[in-house]
């Protein structure tokens, strides 16, 4: 029991060595960031035209799992974390890619054979 | 070197057994597994919107349903309102890494402050959701319901439903919009509800002296990785109500 508490104070030691108070503002500014980046492209790129809505849509898509990665990475911690724990939370994943791929198919069939209600 | 010295060696790896191979805390492992499955719920609700989204021929525009500021102007700002609530939950975020921050120096006056503003931040967006959720339904959108339910003349119809199309209008599209709206955005402000709830708890164990005499600030970790998977949730309802 002893061993194990010594175990957990150098972890949470380690911790703080890896998330220093400088470090959380600048996740922070880097969200931040981002999201201005959204803004712009929603309310003023789409808008006049520099862009189409469905380029933009990718767009969006990929600054949001941008924006995840941080999260999930510093906030969350995970990047100090040990690589099993990464992998076993991420690839996990596979099963809600596919379940989009089914979801989007199975849209995609409703979009071409629903009569227009 | 002979095998048994060998053997020995073997037993020291990580994954021999008898120590956790991740070295992360007990609890903390069990928070993650639960947040995996919270996220696996989350993915379903918002492929499923998805999905309808990409069936449906046409579909109610984010810029034109969500352009008012409660309080301020009833219509002509888009996303001005939603992205104050999105700035309150990364700020909430951030000052609840900064009570995990304080809680790995051990710093109890710290880690009470940063819990408050966390606390006062989930309480701001929560109240921000109830304002919004109830400008949706004094226009006609609800759980089952939007703007042009109970009238039968098309023109009525119409006239009830074009200010939120961009384009063509269709009435099975608006309701299915409002009931994925509410039932969304509603399981996630629930989840806000009980992560503040949670937060006050430990707010009060904190002050108690709880972790001081345990001796560490593990609890504050735990609660601090629900409230940045809430945050997390959010940044996806975001893109996919209001953006896309």
């Amino acid at each position: 029991m002893s061993e194990h508490n010594i175990h957990t104070e150098e972890h949470a030691h380690d911790e703080h060595a890896s998330m220093s108070k400088k470090k959380i503002w600048s996740v922070f500014f880097i969200l931040l960031l981002i999201t201005v980046i959204e803004f712009i492209i929603a309310l003023w790129v789409i808008p006049k035209g520099y862009m189409s809505q469905s380029v933009g849509n990718y767009v969006y898509i990929a600054l949001t799992l941008l924006k995840a990665y941080y999260i999930v990475a510093y906030f969350m911690h995970l990047k100090f974390e040990k690589l099993g724990l990464q992998l076993s939370l991420s690839v996990s994943f596979v099963f809600i890619i596919y379940f989009i791929v089914l979801m989007l198919i199975e849209g995609g069939y409703l979009h071409a054979h629903m009569p227009l209600v | 070197m002979d095998s048994l010295s060998k053997l020995d060696q073997v037993k020291t790896t990580p994954w021999a057994g008898g120590r956790s191979p991740w070295s992360v805390e007990y609890g903390k492992i069990m928070m993650w597994f639960f947040l995996l499955s919270d996220a696996f719920t989350f993915s379903s609700l918002l492929v499923y919107y998805g999905a309808q989204r990409f069936s449906k021929f046409t579909w109610p525009d984010p810029d034109l349903v969500f352009q008012s500021i409660p309080g301020f102007a009833d219509h002509g700002y888009p996303l001005v309102f939603v992205g104050i609530m999105t700035f309150i939950l990364i700020m909430s975020s951030v000052t609840m890494v900064l009570a995990v921050e304080a809680g790995h120096r051990r710093s109890k006056k710290e880690v009470i402050w940063w819990m408050v503003a966390t606390i006062i931040g989930g309480f701001m967006f929560l109240g921000c959701q109830a304002i919004e959720w109830t400008h949706l339904h004094h226009e006609g959108f609800w759980f089952g319901t939007n703007p042009a339910t109970g009238l039968t003349e098309p023109g009525a119809i119409t006239k009830a439903l074009q200010p939120f199309f961009d384009g063509q209008i269709s009435y099975v599209s608006a309701l299915q919009f409002s009931n994925l709206f509410f039932t969304i955005t509603g399981f996630h402000g629930f989840h806000v509800f009980s992560g503040v709830i949670i937060n006050i708890i430990i707010l009060l164990m904190v002050i108690n002296g709880t972790f001081e005499k345990r001796g560490h600030y593990l609890m504050v970790e735990k609660v601090g990785l629900y409230w940045h998977f809430v945050d997390l949730v959010w940044v996806f309802v975001f893109t996919f109500f209001y953006l896309v």
